[in-house]
Parts: structure tokens; sequence; C-alpha cells
């Protein structure tokens, strides 16, 4: 094929091949920037178009709303409010499962389903398994992930503890939903397919163990199209009110929605910001490196355009040896993006439960990704390639004039015998050209940035996990109540076998109103000095909970507009339901959530609920933890029991280890800007110098002592950029913790030494093998030829 | 050979007038080099005429190469102008002289300016793949005696064979007009005669206008004409009556 291209491009494939080492490195620049590109918007896609698919073919819902008991006589009441399509109301209570095998009790959630299948919202996928049968009242459909989790199979029990009474449950099937594709419950931060199911039952069952025969306590609504969400909410929560209403809410309030949603806003980000970062560095490296192919060829240049060759032509030329870089890198970056894409949808997989999950590489992304790398390249070479374009032919013709140096500003002021020649040699180097200076210790900076960006999210997390789960929850087991109980409750479950120390907690659902804005969140009330339970910012420090008034967490205060010692309306939505003016007494900055606080003598008075609690955080001794379970799992009032370090474990499992692999990516990349930078910059000064130093050693100079003189100068940018590298990986660390602020996590900005010393470490490692690539290319120096062929 | 000066516009006494292919007026090139002027050329007015071979010789920084410049669509003047047949080239735009030069020029650069990423073969090519009628490159290389290096870098050539492509290229698309800047400065006798051998074949067999700078006065004894150039000026056009061939100049 080479035979039949015409001499020029000929030229152009030469080229290339003289200049692989540096265009590897650029083409592996934009690879990971196209990679990050490809990779977040597959997945994106692949979560975005399942979700689409799935909620319409399943029905889920656009209104939740939950109550204490409602007669179904108020069903046409609801179905009667304008813009509402469909409702549905089901039963469903939290009851805790003891699942053979497993030592700990599990969490579970009853839902009630019409005893013969139906077309309804919410609709299940059947996994595996059959439906189940009218008049069966053990039969259960149950969570896929569960079922997987224990090897369960149709026909397998479970037991769950209904009422105070151990019923035995048999599994017909198994099913996925979409109200559950994100299976977590209530106050964890990750999903335990373990501990956590969700069982649907026959309706007439689960009506009969709860005595809620002829009625419901959950609401689902689907919306006509165009109907306004909030008017509907507001009428359900007036049609609700007396029944015990919790309180309507729209999908961005349901747990499992607002997850995957998060999700595809983050990948959204991540593949905007990260690129970004990562072309820019490639179109910086596109213009050092084409700017000095066209100083080198000017004389070239200058014979082709005195041949005939129109600037179009020389143009172009140039043009396209960008293009074979970009179309490369886009290349190799579609590839290892596929991969990477592939790998994330199979780790999203084992988060979301969706019937199917299906990778796909859409040609728009590749178009999209070849587009955005070229008018990176473009920014970053159409410059060089006009000035290539407009060279005077005739001017072209005519050697370059020897650079004009001049003493530096340090000899200037007489700082000159303190250096020795070669040393001047570097700083005269580096001071004729400041700009160009700078941009090559700007590109090493960045790629100590990008090191920077790539390893701090385990920082953070590590940071958030130890706040979390050793700094604010010291308790072993924490245990959440149907009711709310009396302090009666406190000294039972203080006797309970290991049991040592016992500390109440209450969970309200609330909401809070500040002229027309309003937040659904929850109120915690804390006990005087709690141990078990430690309310703290997010540095770690002991916060004090005033006697009176709500602390609030400071992104609640801000999406409510509100500033300390203001008033803010609570709306209790469970127990009396009163509505109370409440100072806000103190803020406190915390990386998760957008919670309350107040003292629990406080909220129960403001409730006017004597001494009650809803939640248990208990410290216990371990070696008795098999009989403090079996006691737990007989306890009529449990809804829920959690333990502290189980859910430490799977967090770590889950979540870290995902992202010490993303960080692994991450780390390759950053390492990939780092060469790419610094062997360019020293190729470069090579390929500038080369003569220079070919003349040196004709002159006797050694080998060592010409290193000196181009590696020093790379020393002098690479020391240059650690500092400069390090603030600007700071700053690109705050920006990011910035966009990615929600109201479901702050994600706290924290850089361990260890980070820092790493990064520094990775780009001095970069630089010294970029520098001993090019010292051996500096052995090779071939003393003739330089000095034979014209620059 | 006469030395007989005449002035420089002064036509070629013969019975038919030949065709005056360039008539340069007046033509002043000064370089700007920040706040100094560099005159390079004061004032120059010459004709070449169809098919005519002129020696230019002059002392080193008298112009020489500036004049070819501009005559062969490279360079325009600062004043003056240039007409190539019915073109002002003074009055092109970078497109049109890009054409100029492109249909009807070849050149032979002072610095060869081979593309070194391209073999002798590749870097004739390069001029061949635009021209009209063309040799082959093989042809052209074989006029300069070099079709034992078809395939060489000119890294893995000497000077004197560097030069040789650089001719080659500059003939190969049996351009209309030849301008050659010392085109044997780097080459022994016998090459030297090689190569001015094909430039006179070209010369003479496709009646190209061909004007070479040479600092060997041997030289111009091949040409038609001998122009001198000195500080920026024609100082001096001789006609040569006695043509010889390259082989029989007393070098
Ligand atoms: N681009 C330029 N900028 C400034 N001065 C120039 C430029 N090109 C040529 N000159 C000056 O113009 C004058 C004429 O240069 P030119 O190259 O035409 O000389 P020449 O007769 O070809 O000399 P030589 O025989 O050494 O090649 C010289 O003094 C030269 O320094
Ligand atoms: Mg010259």
């Amino acid at each position: 094929m080479f035979r039949f291209l015409r001499a020029i491009d000929r030229k152009l494939v030469r080229d290339i091949w003289h200049l692989k080492g540096q265009m590897t490195a650029i083409i592996s620049v934009i690879a990971c920037g196209v990679a990050t590109f490809v990779m977040s918007l597959t997945a994106l896609e692949a979560l975005r178009t399942t979700q689409e698919a799935y909620y319409d073919r399943y029905r889920f819902a656009d209104v939740f709303a939950y109550l204490k008991r409602a007669p179904n006589t108020l069903i046409p009441r609801l179905a009667e409010i304008p813009g509402v399509a469909h409702v549905q109301t089901r039963v469903a209570r939290d009851v805790i499962l003891d699942v053979p095998g497993l030592p700990e009790p599990a969490a579970g959630r009853l839902i009630s389903i019409p005893e013969v299948e139906r077309i309804d919202l919410n609709a299940l996928h059947l996994r595996s398994g059959r439906y189940i049968e009218p008049g069966r009242d053990d039969e259960v459909l149950v969570t896929d992930g569960f079922a997987v989790a224990h090897g369960f199979h149709p026909g397998d029990r479970v037991t769950a503890i209904i009422n105070g009474r151990r019923r035995q449950l048999r599994i017909v099937g198994t099913v996925l939903s979409p109200e559950y594709i994100y299976t977590i419950r209530l106050g964890s931060l990750v999903p335990d397919d373990k501990r956590f199911a969700i069982m649907w039952m026959g309706e007439r069952s689960i009506s009969a163990a709860f005595d809620m025969e002829g009625a419901f306590n959950d609401i689902a609504l689907d919306l006509m199209h165009g109907a306004d969400e909030q008017e509907v909410i507001d009428r359900v929560d007036r049609l609700i009110e007396q029944y015990g209403g919790m309180g309507a809410h729209g999908r961005r309030d349901q747990i499992s929605h607002r997850f995957v949603s998060d999700e595809i806003k983050q990948l959204e980000r991540m593949g905007t910001i990260v690129p970004s970062l990562f072309l820019s560095v490639a179109a910086f490296l596109l213009n050092v490196v084409l700017s000095r192919i066209i100083a080198l060829q000017r004389d070239q240049i200058a014979a082709l355009k005195a041949f005939g060759y129109s600037n179009f032509e020389v143009g172009l030329h140039y043009m396209k040896l960008v293009l074979v870089v970009v179309v490369l890198g886009v290349a190799t970056g579609c590839g290892v993006g596929c991969l990477l894409g592939r790998h994330m949808t199979t780790m999203y997989a084992k988060f979301y439960k969706f019937p199917i999950l299906l990778f796909s590489l859409p040609a728009k992304v590749i178009v999209l990704a070849f587009l955005v790398s070229l008018v990176a390249a473009a920014i970053g070479t159409l410059g060089v390639i006009r000035k290539a374009v407009k060279l005077p032919p005739a001017e072209a013709m005519r050697p370059e004039p020897p650079t004009s140096y001049r003493p530096t500003i340090l000899e200037r002021l007489g700082f000159a015998s303190w250096f020795s020649q070669p040393a001047r040699m570097i700083l005269r180097h580096i001071e004729r050209r400041p700009l160009k200076s700078f941009f090559s210790m700007f590109g090493i900076a960045m790629a100590i940035a990008v090191q920077l960006l790539g390893r701090f999210p385990a920082d953070s997390l590590g940071h958030l996990l130890e706040l979390q789960f050793h700094v604010s929850e010291r308790q072993d087991l924490r245990i959440t109540l149907y009711e709310s109980a009396s302090w009666q409750g406190v000294y039972e479950l203080q006797h309970l076998p290991g049991v040592l120390r016992v500390e109440p907690r209450k969970m309200v659902l609330v909401r809070f109103k500040n002229g027309h804005i309003t937040r659904r969140t929850l109120i915690q009330g804390l006990v005087d000095e709690p141990v078990l339970n430690n309310l703290i910012d997010e540095q770690g420090r002991t916060v004090e909970l005033p006697e009176e008034g709500v602390v609030m967490n400071a992104k609640l205060a801000s999406v409510l507009g509100l500033k300390l010692d203001d008033t803010v309306t609570i709306q209790f939505l469970q127990g009396t339901r009163q509505t109370v003016e409440v100072p806000v007494t103190r803020l406190i900055s915390e990386n998760l959530g957008t919670f309350a606080y107040m003292n629990l003598r406080a909220l129960n008075r403001l409730m006017q609920e004597g001494n009650s609690f809803s939640e248990v955080n208990l410290s216990a001794d371990l070696d008795q933890y098999d009989q403090l379970y079996e006691q737990i799992k007989k306890t009529p009032r449990a809804a829920n029991v959690a333990v502290k370090q189980v859910s430490v474990d799977s967090f770590r499992r889950t979540v870290m280890d995902n992202m010490l692999q993303m960080q692994f990516f991450n780390v390759i990349f950053a390492c990939v800007i780092a060469f790419g930078v610094v062997y360019n910059t020293a190729r470069i000064a090579l390929s500038e110098r080369g003569r220079e130093l070919a003349s040196l050693r004709v002159l006797g100079l050694t080998r060592g002592e010409i290193s000196f003189i181009l590696l020093g100068e790379l020393a002098v940018l690479t020391l240059a950029a650690i500092p400069f590298g390090i603030g600007c990986g700071l700053i690109l660390v705050k920006l990011v913790c910035h966009f990615l602020n929600s109201e479901m996590y702050r994600i706290p900005f924290v850089i361990t030494a260890k980070t820092l010393g790493m990064s520094v470490l990775v780009v001095v490692v970069a630089a010294i093998v970029s520098g001993l690539v090019v010292r051996r290319r500096l052995d090779e120096l071939d003393l003739i030829a330089v000095l034979k062929t014209r620059e | 050979m006469s030395t007989r000066p005449i002035p420089a516009q002064s036509t070629v006494p013969s019975v038919a007038q030949p065709y005056a292919v360039f008539e340069a007026r007046g033509i002043t090139k000064i370089y700007r080099m920040g706040e100094v002027e560099v005159p390079a050329l004061r004032g120059v007015d010459l004709d070449l005429f169809e098919g005519e071979f002129v020696v230019l010789l002059g002392p080193s920084g008298s112009g020489k190469s500036t004049l070819l410049n501009i005559l062969g669509g490279l360079d325009v003047p600062t004043s003056g102008s240039v007409r190539y047949r019915d073109h002002d080239l003074t009055k092109d735009d970078d497109a049109h002289l890009t054409g100029y030069r492109r249909k009807h020029v070849g050149f032979v650069f002072q610095f060869y300016n081979l593309i070194p990423s391209l073999t002798a073969r590749e870097n004739v090519a390069l001029v061949t793949e635009i021209a009209a009628h063309p040799m082959t490159p093989e042809e052209a290389l074989g006029l300069v005696g070099m079709s034992h290096r078809l395939d060489h870098f000119p890294a893995q050539l000497s000077g004197g064979e560097q030069q040789r492509v650089a001719i080659a290229r500059a003939i190969s698309k049996r351009p209309d007009v030849l301008l050659c800047d010392e085109p044997t400065g780097a080459l022994d006798i016998e090459t030297g005669i090689l190569v001015l051998d094909a430039i006179e074949r070209v010369n003479r067999e496709l009646g190209t206008t061909t004007a070479v700078i040479t600092h060997n006065a041997a030289i111009s004894g091949m040409a038609d004409r001998i122009v001198s150039v000195a500080d920026g000026r024609i100082a001096q056009v001789r006609v040569n009556t006695h043509k010889q061939a390259p082989s029989e100049l007393a070098w």
C-alpha cells in the first residue's frame, strides 16, 4: 500500500514514524481522555436506556405515599384526583427475617400483591419459579439478589417474625422490581443482598397477618401525561392526613430512583470533566510537538511551496499528521473505553438490579469522541499550521538565524559566578522562552494534578468511612422498632444477653417549611451526651446538642434558605402530627444527607409524646452474639436490625473495591499524562539542542556534561512543577468536590500525605525514565550526521 | 567569448528578435530587520529571453539569490515590476504565484532543500506528481548520474549527491523556466560537468529558459549571456558568442 502513496504522504508516514515515541505519547493521552469519555457515555447510555425501558414496561409509579392505615373506601377518592391515571394500594411492612445459615437477623419488607397476577403498577419481573397461587398463604416472591446471595431456589423456606410469631414462608419465585433497582434499606449506604430482602405476599394473607383487612398503608400512583406532580402530592397529603400519612413524594425522593439518577448525573459530569482535562493536555502536547516539527521543517515547507504546492496542500499535509494522531488516539480510546465501559456495566449489574443491562457502543458516542478530540486538536494546532502556511517561501530558504541569548536575570543581578558554564546554558535556555518553559512546566504540573484527582476519592471515602463508622456510629447493633416505644423498652433491651449499653434514638419523618420551600426529611432525636451515636461535624469534632431548638445540617439550611437563629416550620408526619415553629440553634457541616437533630427530650415535648424513641443503639459483648441475635429475632417490636460491622464490611467490599479498581485506571491514566508530557518535553529539548550538544561533544565535552545540560533543564522544570502541580491538583479536587456536591452527599476535601507523595513520586519517576530514554539517545548522538545536515 | 559590456536592457542583437520571457523593471528589494533596512536589490532591469541560458555572477551578498527568488515567484519585490509572459508577477496574489511556480518553474536551491524523510526517488516524485508532463523520477535521476542511488535518503548521500538529486528534482517536470542557485557548488569537476550537461540538455532540448547562479566564472563559457550582479544592481551583461559544451569548460 505504501508504494501507492504519493511522495508527500510518504513523507507524512516517515515523519510520524520518526516521531513515534512522541506520537505514541500524545496518542496515549488522547486515548485516555477518549477512554474515560467512552466509558462514562456507554455506561450512562446503558443505565439510562435500561432505566427508561424498565420503568416504562413495568409501569414504575410516579407518586408514592406511606401511611398508617386507611380504609379501601379511600381508593376512589385517590383515583378522582385530577391527573391521576392509576392507583395502586398495598399493605407493606418491615419484618425481621431469620435466614438459615445467617447468625444475625436480616431485614425484610413484606409487600402485598394480588392473589391472581394482573397488570398493575410497579410490576414484577419474574426471574425464576412462578407467581403465587391463590389460597396458599405462605407463598412469597423474593428479590432475586437475596435468593442468589443465599443460594435459595423456589421451594426453599425463610422464617419471618410476624407480629412476634415466627412464620415459615415458602419462596415460589424470584423477582426484580422497578422500585428496587437499588435494593437498599433506609439508613444504610450500600445494598446488602444477604441481609435485606423484599418479599411479595398475597394480599389476603398479608392483610390477615397484620390486621389490615379492608385497609392499606402504601400508595403508588401513576400520573397522566402533563399532570402537575406537586399538585397531586398536595392533594394526596390532604386526603391521607387523617390516616397517618407520612407525606407523599415523587420519584425524586424514591430511594432506588434517586440513587440510579444520581449515578447517571455523576457519569455525565465524569464524562465531561476528566476527558476535557486529558484533551487539553493532548492539545498542548500537539501544539508543542507540531510547533517543533514545523520549525524544523521550515526549509522543507519552503521547498514544497517553491515547487508549487499550494498553501492548502501544505496546511493539509500537517493537518493529516494531526488527524492521524487523533484517529489513532480515538480508536485506541474507544477500544479501551469500550472495555472499561463493559467493566463498569458489569459492576453496575451487581449494584443495580435490572432484568437486563445491555452494554452497547453506539456509533454516536464514537463520532462524538472523534469530534471532541478533533476540536481539542484543532485548538492546539490550527495556529501552528497557520504559521506554517503563512511562511513566505523565500524567507524559509534561508537558514534560521542563530537564536539570540542573553544573560539571565540571575546573572544580570550579579550571581553569574555562582553558576558553572553548563548551568548558565540551562538557565539561559529556560529564560529565553519563558512561555514555552512555562507550558512544559505546566504540563508536568497537570500530570501531578491528574494523579491527585485520580487518587483523592479513596482518601475522602476513607475519611468518610472513618467518621461514619468509628467516630459517629459506635454502636454494635441498631434495632429499629415498629412503633415508638416508651422508656420502659430501654430497660428491657438492657437485659438482653451481652448488652453493655443501650442508647435510644428517635427518628421522625418531618416536613420542613420556610416560606414556600419545603423538604421532607428526618429529625434525629438524640440523648444528652450520646456515646454510641455521636453527633459530629465533617471534621469529626463532637457537636454539642443544644437543649432547645433544632440543629440543622448546613446543606439542608441552605436548601431551605435558613440562617442560624432563623425560625423554621416543622410539620411532623408521624405521631400526633403537630406543626410547630422552632428556632435553628446550630448549623453543622456534614458530608451525608440533609438531616436535622434535636435533643430527644425537646423533640418528645414538641411531639407531645412523653418519653418515646424509635430506635436503639446497642453496644454488646462479642462472645454472646449468638444468644443476643436469638433474642432479638424473638422481639416482636423489632422491625429492623443492623449490625454495624456487617455494614462496614459490605461497604468496604462493594464501594471500596470498586473505587480502588477505578482508581487503578485513573492512576494509569495519570501516569500516561506524566510520561507523555515529560517525555515530549525531553525529546523536544533534544531535537532543539541536538546540534548544539553534538558540537559541544566535538569540542571535547563528555557525554555526562552534555547530558547535564539537557537533562538539567528537565530537572529544573520538573522541580518547579511539583509545588505548582500540587496547587493545581488541590484546586481541581476542590472543584470536583464542589461539582459533585449534592443533597445526598458532600465529598469531603481530604488528601492524605501518602497520596501527595505518591502523586509526586510517579511524576518524578516518569521524569527520570523519560530522562534516561533521552539520555540513551544522547549517547547515540551521531556527531557526523548532526553536523552534516543543515538545520 | 566577447567581453564587450552592453546595457542590461538591450536585447541580443540577432535577426529574429527573441521573445522576452521575463521582463523585470526597476525592481528593488529591501529587507526590514527591526530598525535596520537592508537593501538587497537597488533597482534591477533585466530581460530573459525564450530558451536562453544565462549565468549570474557576483560577490557574496550582492543580491543574486534575491533576484532569482523574485523571478521564480518565491518572493515579491519591494517596488518595480516583473512580467513573465503575460503575467505580472508583482500583481499576482499568493495563489497565482503558487500556480505559476507549479506550472512553469524548476528550482535548484543553494541549500538543496531535500526532504530528509524521502529517498532520492521520492524527492523527485514529490515534484513529478504535481507536474503536467514530467519525466519519471528514474529518468531525471539518470540524467544527473544518480541511477545507483535511487532509494537512498539524503542523510545517506554526500553533499554533491544531494545537490544532484536537487537538480534532478528541478528538471524532472520539464519546466519552462529553470532557476539554479549554485548548482555545482559542492561538486568536483567530473560530476559538475555531468550536472551541467543535464541542465544544458534540458535547456537545449526543451527550450527551457535557464538562469544559473555561480561563483565559478568558468561556467560562463556555456552561457548565452553572463549577467554580473554587484551591490544589488546589474553591473554588466555580456553576450557569449562562443558557447562551449560543459566538457570543454576550463575549470
Ligand atoms: N530574509 C532576509 N532578511 C534580511 N536580509 C536578507 C534576507 N535575505 C537576504 N538578505 C540580505 O540581502 C543581501 C542579499 O542577499 P542574497 O541572498 O540575495 O545574496 P547572494 O548574492 O545570493 O549571496 P551568496 O552568494 O552569498 O549566496 C544580503 O546582504 C543578505 O544579508
Ligand atoms: Mg545566494
